[in-house]
């Protein structure tokens, strides 16, 4: 936290073009995997679960285009694209919606709950809000090794904003003084829950100077201002500015899962400024501004398809699990190496 | 000299931070005030920046450790008591005790749980619930008895790669004393024979192995050798031993603090049945506490968990049956 008169690090610099394309790029790759995913669990494909990422892929691809090698990001379910743009494969994804022994979670765990923990990508429990003082743990040891420099992203949805665990860890953060950046895209429904029901504050970002943090609202369809606030958030934590807090306003365009048809959303929503479509916004500003053409975007978006296309080509070969060679082992230490069971 | 069993655990955590950088103490009041119990005594002092408080936040105490854990650390966390470990149960079953199995990255984080009833203290400040987190896959749960048990299991706990529910007894903390700190230990889950008999078996652990040993002292006095087992770890449960001492006593009795309805009581004896039905000579017996919550008046908490008088009673009907 910075104290009363020590000045704030200098902002960064405004979003250049190459990065605004290829956070663009980001968007267009989510959308193409995530309209794959949901044609192949239409197709029965997919067992468990399906959590689309549609109309939150600008906040997001922002988080994953923003971060840095070494950095620690726990996403949320509809994180997609800020996955991909930190750093997960198409191929992970596709092996763990599949369920391939080659995946990153190897059968065990599936859909949203894959990630690299080695990698600073870590993989949520259900209880979304349990991962914030997990982030918090990998920064706190950080500071105690000595190893500067380093920022943590918890993401959260208006109801993980509700939990009790949330609560306990951003204040933890802060109260450690950790580089933790809490985004919170406010999409307007925990599954059939609209955020009259879930909070009584006037906006989320109330919250932050109560914990401590710095506070910054975005509209989160317009990926311009969300690399601009992200990036001054990422600045100011990275810099030893303390814990940020990034509420994007914007609207989940589709169910909870698509097992859901949202029929209880207020469609008027959609009529409201967070109610845009985050890709078609890019795609307007992209045009307005001559960072590009529509057949280059058309061009780019066929690229990305085809690459889920490649990648399920790929994971179709993956062997399929086998409950036989399983080792149905819940320890890391080997049942050598320990009397009883 | 003598050292007890807090001492011990003080002791235990001072040469763990000593010998390894990764390990750090985070918990409530365990800094400069050593800690509701004093188990940080003076470590804060003697290890600074490395014995923290932390917030009233059992949840986010251990997912900053779980964090810290994958991040190459050995954290120890204390519970200031382990009823309060409830709010923090989420962290330690579904995030710590599934990471490894769910990415095959290692969690090695110890969650302290001064755990048991003393006079007085009531509903919320004396749960046993070695029995709850057992039921949970991915958790090694230690029930030390002894001095030198509190000493090298938590050494023991903090040298292991996964998650560690470490039920320290709180009656023990003061009373119970050794002579000097141990040079050798049992492995992890191994049971141990404390007294060894013939006429029957008592499996406990933790403060009632001191009312088993009792009550085997007292019965023979009467002409009944008993045995009794020292389980020392709940999770993992050495069957090994405890099937080998009825198939020499042809009795048992499982006794533990925990609540009746499940638990380490109900597994040993299941086990048993499973794998010895033969050897026993009468149907296998335990005593828990009472099904209730535990009472704040003296005199209705030693009535609620087993003691040795109690014991005693359920001892000779077994020997009748």
């Amino acid at each position: 936290m910075n104290t009363p008169g020590t000045p704030l690090p200098a902002p960064p610099a405004e979003p250049s073009r190459d990065l605004y394309l290829r956070a663009f790029q980001g968007l267009l790759l989510a959308r193409a995997l995530d309209d794959k995913l949901a044609s192949l669990y239409r197709g029965g494909k997919i067992s468990g679960g399906l959590y689309l990422g549609r109309g939150q892929e600008a906040l997001s691809a922002a988080i994953g285009i923003l971060l840095q090698p070494g950095d620690v990001f726990a996403p949320l379910i509809r994180d997609l694209a800020g996955r991909l743009a930190f750093g997960e494969t198409v191929l992970e994804v596709l092996q763990t919606y599949l369920g391939s022994p080659l995946g990153p979670m190897r059968g065990r765990d599936g859909n949203v709950h894959r990630g690299r923990p080695r990698a600073g990508l870590l993989p949520m429990v259900s209880h979304l809000g349990a991962m914030v003082s997990v982030v918090n743990g990998i920064l706190f040891a950080r500071a105690m090794k000595g190893i500067p420099g380093s920022i943590g992203v918890a993401s959260l949805g208006d109801g993980a904003t509700s939990t009790g665990a949330s609560h306990e860890g951003l204040n933890q953060a802060a109260v450690e003084r950790l580089p933790l950046v809490a985004v919170v895209a406010n999409n307007q429904y925990a599954y059939s829950t609209p955020v009259a029901r879930q909070y009584a504050c006037a906006s989320l970002v109330d919250r932050a100077v109560g914990y401590g943090f710095q506070g910054t609202r975005v509209d989160g369809t317009d990926l311009m201002a969300c690399l601009r606030a992200l990036g001054g958030a990422f600045h100011r934590a990275r810099q030893g500015g303390g814990p940020q807090m990034v509420v994007g306003d914007l609207l989940r365009l589709c169910g909870h899962g698509e097992h859901d048809d949202g029929a209880y959303m207020d469609l008027r929503l959609r009529e409201a400024p967070f109610g845009q479509d985050c890709l078609k916004q890019s795609e307007a500003f992209l045009r307005q501004s001559a960072w590009a053409t529509a057949q280059e975007i058309e061009e780019w978006r066929n690229r990305q398809i085809q690459a889920v296309e490649e990648a399920l080509n790929l994971v179709q070969h993956d062997p399929p699990v086998d409950p036989y060679r399983e080792a149905w082992q819940a320890l890391s230490t080997g049942p050598g190496d320990i009397h009883g069971e | 000299m003598s050292i007890t069993y807090l001492e011990a655990i003080r002791e235990a955590q001072a040469r763990a931070l000593a010998e390894d950088p990764r390990v750090f103490i985070y918990g409530q009041d365990v800094g400069p005030f050593g800690g509701a119990f004093k188990a940080t005594k003076n470590l804060a002092r003697e290890f600074p920046g490395r014995v923290l408080d932390a917030p009233i936040s059992e949840d986010a105490i251990v997912g900053l450790a779980v964090g810290a854990a994958l991040e190459g650390m050995r954290p120890i966390v204390e519970m200031q008591f382990a009823d309060f470990s409830t709010i923090a149960f989420n962290q330690v079953v579904n995030q710590a005790a599934t990471l490894f199995w769910r990415t095959g990255v290692p969690c090695p984080i110890v969650v302290r749980l001064p755990s048991g009833g003393t006079a007085g203290s009531g509903p919320f400040h004396s749960q046993s619930l070695e029995s709850i987190y057992a039921h949970f896959p991915g958790l090694f749960v230690l029930t030390p008895a002894t001095v030198e048990d509190a000493y090298s299991m938590l050494l023991a706990a903090v040298a292991l790669d996964d998650p560690v529910v470490f039920c320290e007894h709180k009656l023990l903390y003061y009373h119970l004393k050794a002579g000097q700190l141990p040079t050798e230990a049992l492995p992890i889950g191994k049971a141990r024979i404390a007294r060894p008999g013939r006429d029957m078996t008592i499996v406990a652990y933790s403060a009632l192995l001191h009312e088993a040993l009792a009550v085997a002292e007292e019965l023979a006095t009467e002409g009944t050798e008993i045995e009794v087992v020292d389980l020392r770890s709940v999770k993992p449960l050495d069957t090994d031993t405890i099937v080998a001492s009825v198939a020499r006593t042809g009795r048992l009795l499982a006794i533990g603090e925990s609540w009746p309805w499940g638990g380490v009581t109900a597994e040993v004896v299941a086990r048993v049945a499973a794998e010895g039905l033969g050897l026993l000579d009468a149907p296998p017996q335990r005593l828990n506490a009472k099904d209730t919550p535990i009472p704040f008046h003296p005199q209705l908490w030693a009535a609620h968990r087993p003691i040795a008088e109690s014991i005693a009673a359920a001892a000779r009907n077994l020997l009748k049956l």
